[in-house]
């Protein structure tokens, strides 16, 4: 019975997620905002892959959502004109990154391993920030535009079709998670869930949990970073303000807010997160006031997330 | 050169006196509370600005002497009301939880002081340069570090040779046989916050005489303030005055050869001290959670 139910959420999430542009606009949307929630949910989703699903504490994960972000925009301007090959600079830049930092505190846990992740982001918003011939410093990267698709002699107007952008946006979004999804039913996502319910067991279990952690650290960096490639491409613009701790900040609570639990419970804090962001800072200039708030409020009534609530109230 | 060395050296000092001040504060609720206190910067800007707005009526030792207190009060009534509810919770909730309070403190002190730098005048026989060849030592620069010193000293008599300091030391190793052996670790963990807060109100009031008033002080300072506590190691409290002392020097040094690096240098000795030392300089092998 839970097996059909799991089937047939899944079902209505691509059933939406496919028609946004149809009705979207008619509920006094635009398409872009679904581009960006959509974008926003898989960072959510990735930084959840090792909150959720791995139990570790990443609280930095701006910093690989930002290096993807200025990998699309720095390869378009300065290497080569090709929005996949960007998108693959930019994956490349943050995994690479992940997998060093990785390195160096996969050992620390809890509070320690928050605290690291936090001050480690820093280093490359101070890069972007200093660093302003080539990106562009405060002012952000710009200059640059995202290239059309050319598959063959089919030709995806990317850039001029807001439709079709959101589509291209889409077909990664289901890639990266279907990969995540296959990943957490093997084996290998099983030891995750394995760490996170018990660590000390597992590693009596002869799992090697260092690397594990690691590996799950990795595969949530590169999937962050392809996420702030699509996220530099909506504007054709990188920011550093993509790779601050308030960023990483955002991306907890989404996961947290929809449900660490749950695969697709990172979506759903996405979409409320971006709509209540979007409709806030066009109302009052106090939008800040009120996203803090909003954290305090997720973090005192609201901790187990929407899935979380909605398992309870079916449970009960 | 040596002149422009020694500045920097002197600037790094002072910078790092402040990291030093404020990541103590962090490191006390931390160690106690296993909370991260992200609001920390914003109640460190709020300091910096009650000290002006009291210092027309009680003078600059006025303001010194009183706007931290009231730092450290405002900070009780907010850990009363939420922070004490996330105690014992997952990391996770009280990184949020102040996290969030942290942009509500900066939105409230921009709403009523303004987004703009608001000056913050010193005494002005404390702002006059003490030797002309050495034009940089004025008299407030000296100052703070003699304050921090002092603030940093009152701090470790407390911990070392009072009751109060006594029981968060032992509340630090193991809370639950403090608790059980009678000592009210409710109270114990608000006094504690308060204490913390208290040197961010005075790390406030300082920084407003040396680098001016706005609304985004506090987050500026922050992050150097959790690289001084890992650096320095997690549990340590010298480790922490040690951590930010050094990480300051180093980013001051840093100004001289490269100026760009200022900021990023300090990373770089993070990673440094978790290749080598992943407890921290003065840390505990061991306690890496």
């Amino acid at each position: 019975m839970r097996h059909v139910s799991g089937i047939l959420v899944t079902v209505l999430i691509w059933a939406v997620l496919i028609t946004v542009p149809y009705w979207l606009p008619l509920a006094g949307g635009y398409t872009s905002l679904g581009t960006r929630v959509v974008i926003l949910g898989l960072a959510a989703m990735s930084v959840n892959f090792l909150l959720g699903f791995t139990g570790v504490l990443s609280f930095g994960h701006a910093a690989y959502f930002g290096l993807g972000a200025y990998g699309v925009g720095l390869t378009i301007k300065y290497l080569a004109d090709s929005t996949p090959l960007a998108l693959l600079a930019g994956m490349t830049l943050g995994t690479i990154a992940g997998m060093l930092i990785g390195a160096l505190i996969i050992k620390l846990r809890g509070v320690y391993f928050a605290m690291v992740t936090i001050a480690f982001g820093q280093v490359f918003y101070f890069i972007a920030f200093r660093w302003h011939e080539v990106t562009g410093g405060d002012d952000g990267l710009s200059g640059w535009k995202r290239a059309p698709l050319e598959l063959g002699s089919l030709k995806v107007d990317i850039l001029g079709d807001e439709t079709a952008f959101y589509y291209f946006t889409l077909v990664c979004f289901a890639i990266a998670a279907a990969i995540m999804a296959i990943l957490l039913r093997s084996p290998f996502g099983r030891t995750l869930i394995a760490i996170r319910e018990n660590e000390r067991r597992t590693r009596f279990l002869g799992v090697p949990v260092e690397q594990h952690i690691w590996l799950s650290f990795v595969i949530s960096c590169l999937f962050v970073s392809l996420a702030g490639g699509l996220f530099a491409l909506v504007n054709n613009f990188a920011d550093p303000r993509m790779l601050r701790w308030d960023q990483s900040g955002n991306f907890v609570i989404m996961a947290v807010l929809g449900g660490m639990r749950s695969f697709w419970g990172p979506l759903a804090g996405a979409l409320i997160f971006v709509v209540l962001q979007d409709y806030l800072s066009s109302m009052t200039e106090n939008w800040m006031s009120f996203i803090g708030i909003f954290f305090m409020a997720v973090v005192l009534f609201f901790p187990r997330g929407l899935v979380g609530m909605i398992r309870r109230k079916s449970m009960a | 050169m040596s002149q422009l060395v020694l500045f920097n050296l002197f600037n790094g000092l002072i910078t790092g006196a402040f990291y030093a001040l404020m990541a103590l504060g962090l490191s006390l609720i931390l160690n106690l509370s296993g909370v991260i206190n992200f609001a920390h910067g914003g109640f460190l800007a709020l300091g910096g600005f009650l000290a002006y707005t009291i210092m027309p009526y009680v003078g600059f030792w006025g303001a010194l002497a009183i706007a931290p207190v009231l730092t450290a009060i405002i900070g009780i009534v907010l850990e009363q009301l939420l922070i004490r509810r996330v105690y014992g919770r997952d990391p996770l909730y009280s990184l949020l939880l102040t996290f969030g309070l942290a942009f509500v403190l900066e939105d409230v002190t921009r709403l009523i002081w303004g987004a703009q730098s608001v000056p913050f005048q010193v005494p002005s026989y404390l702002a006059s340069p003490v030797s002309l060849d050495y034009f940089f030592l004025t008299g407030y620069r000296l100052f703070m570090v003699v304050l921090v010193l002092a603030a940093v000293t009152a701090l470790f008599v407390i911990l070392t040779r009072t009751r109060l300091g006594l029981r968060i030391r032992a509340g630090t190793l193991d809370l639950e046989t403090v608790s059980v052996l009678g000592v009210n670790v409710r109270s114990l963990r608000t006094l504690n916050f308060g204490l913390g807060i208290y040197l961010a109100g005075l790390a406030g009031v300082l920084a407003a005489g040396l680098l001016g008033l706005q609304p985004t002080i506090g987050a500026s300072l922050i992050m150097p303030s959790f690289v001084a506590i890992i650096v320095g190691g997690l549990g340590s409290l010298p480790g922490t005055l040690l951590g930010g002392l050094l990480i300051g020097i180093a980013s001051g040094l840093t100004t001289v050869f490269w100026p760009s690096a200022t900021e990023a240098v300090i990373y770089v000795m993070m990673g440094l001290v978790l290749l080598l030392r992943p407890s921290g300089l003065l840390g505990e092998q061991g306690r890496l959670h």
